[in-house]
Order: C-alpha cells, then sequence, then structure tokens
C-alpha cells in the first residue's frame, strides 16, 4: 500500500517536472491568431511580417500589428548579433516562414500576389536559401 | 504754336523709333522660333509604359547575405513558434 503509494507520488512528481519544464519550449500560437491563419484571413509576406489577406478589420489590423511588433523586436535582437541589417534577417526569416506554412494557409508570391499554400514548394525569392 | 510743331516732331520721332524697336523685337522673336524649330530635331520623347514600374523593395538585400543569415533565420522562426 504504502509502495503503491509512492510510486504514485513519484509518478506525479515526475509529471509535473515534465510539463514544468516543457512550458516555455512549447509556446503555441495565440488561438485568435491561429485562427486567422488558418482561414486564410492573414498570411506571411515577402519581407518576414503577416499582412491581412481579406477586407481590413480593426480586429485583424490590430491582431497583424501586435504579432509584427513581436517580430520586429525579435528580428532587431537576432540581427544585431549576426551582423546584420534588420530588413536582412527580417526577409531571410520570411523565406523560412513562408516555406513553414501549410496547405491552406497564405502566403505573398515574389510579385507580391497572395497566394494559397498547396502540398507543393511555395513561390519564393529567388534570394530565399534552398531550406530555410 | 512752334513750341507744339517741335513736340509733334519729336513723338512722331520717337513713333519712328519704336516701329524699329518692334520690328527688331518681331525678328529676333522670329529668330528664337527658329532655334526652338532646330533644336526640336534634337528632342526626346518620353513615353509612360504600359505596364507599371514595380520598385522592388529589397533591393538591398543580397542573396550572399540572405544564406549566411538563413540557419540562423530558421532557428529564430523555430523558437518563436508563438509569433511565427
Amino acid at each position: 500500500m504504502t509502495h503503491l503509494r509512492k510510486i504514485l507520488l513519484t509518478g506525479l512528481a515526475a509529471g509535473l517536472a515534465i510539463t514544468g519544464i516543457a512550458a516555455p519550449a512549447q509556446a503555441q500560437r495565440d488561438p485568435a491568431y491561429a485562427a486567422a491563419r488558418a482561414n486564410g484571413s492573414i498570411g506571411e509576406q515577402r519581407d518576414g511580417y503577416l499582412g491581412v489577406v481579406v477586407a481590413e478589420t480593426a480586429e485583424l489590423r490590430r491582431l497583424v500589428n501586435d504579432i509584427n511588433i513581436r517580430r520586429r523586436a525579435v528580428y532587431a535582437e537576432r540581427a544585431q548579433s549576426a551582423n546584420a541589417t534588420l530588413d536582412e534577417y527580417a526577409f531571410t526569416a520570411g523565406c523560412a516562414a513562408i516555406m513553414r506554412t501549410v496547405a491552406g494557409e497564405m502566403y505573398q508570391a515574389p510579385d507580391g500576389s497572395w497566394q494559397t499554400r498547396t502540398a507543393s514548394a511555395p513561390l519564393r525569392d529567388p534570394r530565399c536559401p534552398p531550406t530555410g | 504754336m512752334m513750341l507744339k510743331l517741335t513736340e509733334l516732331a519729336g513723338s512722331a520721332k520717337s513713333a519712328r523709333m519704336n516701329e524699329k524697336r518692334i520690328l527688331r523685337q518681331m525678328l529676333s522673336g522670329v529668330g528664337i522660333g527658329v532655334l526652338g524649330v532646330g533644336t526640336l530635331g534634337g528632342c526626346v520623347n518620353v513615353a509612360a509604359p504600359d505596364e507599371p514600374i514595380v520598385i522592388e523593395l529589397n533591393i538591398n538585400i543580397r542573396q550572399d547575405v540572405v544564406f549566411a543569415l538563413a540557419d540562423d533565420a530558421a532557428d529564430t522562426v523555430e523558437d518563436n513558434a508563438d509569433i511565427f
């Protein structure tokens, strides 16, 4: 009986430890952001930022602005340590972000048009690296 | 009376001078006109293109720089999954 309780308690402690460690690394998209991406009302631009694809609403603009400000902060920090300009870093991250879109999501082609991501590779700027 | 006559003569003289001046001005005007026609042959006609002019915003971003940043940027996107 005490043995079983010990096992259960150890298991519980281990579970808590795992979730405790995993939480910061598994930062998920905000549900509103995830939904807007999935339904194609917002998409990945060529420049590494999000854009509103459909008729703009105040809510979509606020959502996109909020994430773009946070992206910009990350780009600025990383660009500085990589000795690159903000635009260079943002553009390169944009190549990766477009590559990571899944079927049904929207992205901007090199000509500026919005495209729906399909199973095939997205249309990207020729300067984008082949993998990222 | 005498004074008036000389005045008239004077005004006639000045009228003639004015005529000369106007004629000279007209001639020089024609000259400028001819010169203008002459230079017309060298005019370059600029026509607006049918296609819209697309300004490349990322003209300063070079491919070698993008390639050098590729791994770093890909990691950044992966590590910040909440905003990508």
